[in-house]
C-alpha cells in the first residue's frame, strides 16, 4: 500500500509517502527525525492484518511542510535524514 | 425563523424481509463525521437497517442517537448487536464500539459491497474532508490520501454556499446546469474567499445558477487535482454527501473522462457499512 501523509494547499503538495510493501516497521527512521513526527504503528488501513508500518503522527499530518522545513534548506542537494535512514527506500517526499 | 437552506434530510431505513432473530451474527458500524453521522446494522452480513443524521455538538450523543434511530421500529436493541466498529473523525467517541477503524479502510470496504468488487478508485467527499482511495478487488486499500486542511471541496463548504445563495442544498447540483454556457470556475474554493467572490459576482448581475455552476466547477477541479496524485483507475465511484450533488459529480467525471458508477444504496453510508463489515470479520476472528 502507498500511504500519503500530508496535504495539498495553495502553495503545493506536501506528502510523506510510505510504501508498506517495502517498509517492515524496523523503526530506523523514527529516532533520526529531528522534528519527531514519525512513528511505527499497526497498519490502521488494513485492520485484518497484524503488520507494522512507519507513519506520520496524526498531530503532524496537517503541518508537515513546517515540521520538515529545517531538514529542507533551499537549493542544497541534501538527503533527508528519514530517507537516508531507511535501507529499504520505503520513504519518499513529494516536495 | 429564517429558512435554513443548508439543511439536508435526515433519514432512516430498515429491511422488511430480514428476520434478525434467526441466529445470524449481528454487527454494527457507526461513522461519526464532522457534519453527519451514520449507523448501519448488518444481520449475517446483509444490510438490515441504517440511519443518517446531523452530528450534534456532542459526538458520543450523536453516535448513540444515530444507532437508536437506525434500530427504531425493528424490535432490536443495542444489546442484540454482537460487535460494533466506530469510524470517522469522531470514532473515539462511539461509547459502545468494540473497536475503532480509520474511515479510509471503512470507505474502501463499504464501497466494495455497495458498488461491487470492480471498484478501484473511491473519492469520498465528506463534510469536512476529502479522501482519495485506491483499492483492490477485496476492498483493501492500496493507495490513499486525505485532505482535511480546510473545508474547500467539502459538504460544509457547499452548505455555506447554499445558504449564501438561498438555494436548498438538494437543488444546487441540478441548478448548476441551468446556464447558457459553463462559466469559468470561481478562483478559490476556500469557503471564505468563495463567499466573497460569489457575492461580488451576484452584484455584477450574474444569475444565481451561473454562480452555482462556477462554484461546482471549482470544487470539481480541486478534487481532481487530489485524484491526480493517486491516479484514477476504473471503476470509479464517489461517496459521501457531495456524491448526491450532480453538479459536482458530473463535472468531476467530465474532467477525468471516467464516469462514476451508481449504487442502489445511499452514498453516505459507505463508511458505516464498511465498519459494520469489519465488525463481522473481527467478531468471526474473535479479535
Ligand atoms: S526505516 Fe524504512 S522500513 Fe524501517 S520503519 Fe522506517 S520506513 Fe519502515
Ligand atoms: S524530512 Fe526531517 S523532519 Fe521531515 S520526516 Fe524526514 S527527518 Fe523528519
Amino acid at each position: 500500500m502507498i500511504a500519503n501523509f500530508g496535504y495539498k494547499d495553495g502553495s503545493g503538495d506536501f506528502y510523506i509517502i510510505i510504501d508498506t510493501d517495502k517498509c517492515n516497521g524496523c523503526g530506523d527512521c523514527v529516532p533520526v527525525c529531528p522534528a519527531g513526527i514519525l512513528e511505527v504503528r499497526d497498519n490502521e488501513y488494513d485492520p485484518m492484518a497484524d503488520d507494522l508500518m512507519a507513519a506520520v503522527k496524526e498531530e503532524f499530518r496537517k503541518k508537515i511542510k513546517y515540521s520538515c522545513s529545517p531538514c529542507k534548506p533551499d537549493n542544497i542537494d541534501y538527503t533527508l535524514p528519514c530517507v537516508k535512514a531507511c535501507q529499504f527506500d520505503a520513504i519518499t517526499h513529494s516536495w | 425563523m429564517a429558512k435554513e437552506f443548508w439543511r439536508w434530510k435526515e433519514y432512516n431505513w430498515k429491511s422488511e424481509n430480514i428476520n434478525w432473530n434467526n441466529g445470524a451474527i449481528i454487527t454494527g458500524g457507526v461513522d461519526v463525521g464532522s457534519v453527519s453521522s451514520q449507523a448501519v446494522v448488518l444481520v449475517g452480513g446483509e444490510l438490515f437497517a441504517y440511519s443518517s443524521m446531523r452530528t450534534g455538538s456532542d459526538s458520543p450523543m450523536s453516535a448513540v442517537n444515530s444507532m437508536n434511530w437506525a434500530l427504531e421500529g425493528t424490535g432490536m436493541t443495542l444489546e442484540n448487536i454482537k460487535y460494533v466498529v466506530g469510524t470517522g473523525y469522531g470514532r473515539v467517541n462511539v461509547p459502545f464500539a468494540n473497536k475503532t477503524i480509520t474511515e479510509i479502510a471503512c470507505h474502501a470496504r463499504g464501497a466494495n459491497l455497495m458498488y461491487g468488487n470492480s471498484v478501484r478508485t473511491i473519492l469520498d467527499m465528506g463534510g469536512q474532508d476529502c479522501k482519495a482511495i485506491r483499492c483492490d478487488e477485496k476492498g483493501k486499500v492500496t493507495n490513499f490520501l486525505m485532505n482535511d486542511k480546510c473545508a474547500a471541496g467539502t459538504g460544509r463548504g457547499m452548505e455555506v454556499f447554499a445558504d449564501l445563495l438561498s438555494v436548498p442544498i438538494e437543488d444546487v447540483g441540478e441548478l448548476s446546469f441551468y446556464v447558457e454556457e459553463e462559466p469559468p470556475p470561481v478562483s478559490s474554493t476556500c469557503v471564505v474567499f468563495a463567499k466573497t467572490e460569489a457575492t461580488g459576482l451576484l452584484r455584477e448581475g450574474w444569475h444565481k445558477n451561473k454562480v452555482i455552476a462556477a462554484y461546482c466547477s471549482a470544487m470539481a477541479h480541486r478534487v481532481v487535482s487530489l485524484l491526480e496524485r493517486i491516479g484514477v483507475e476504473d471503476d470509479f465511484v464517489i461517496t459521501g454527501g457531495i456524491a448526491k450533488n450532480v453538479g459536482v459529480v458530473r463535472r468531476i467525471a467530465k474532467e477525468i473522462g471516467i464516469k462514476t458508477l451508481e449504487t442502489e444504496y445511499d452514498s453516505q453510508i459507505a463508511g458505516a457499512l464498511g465498519a459494520a463489515l469489519f465488525a463481522r470479520s473481527l467478531a468471526e476472528k474473535g479479535k
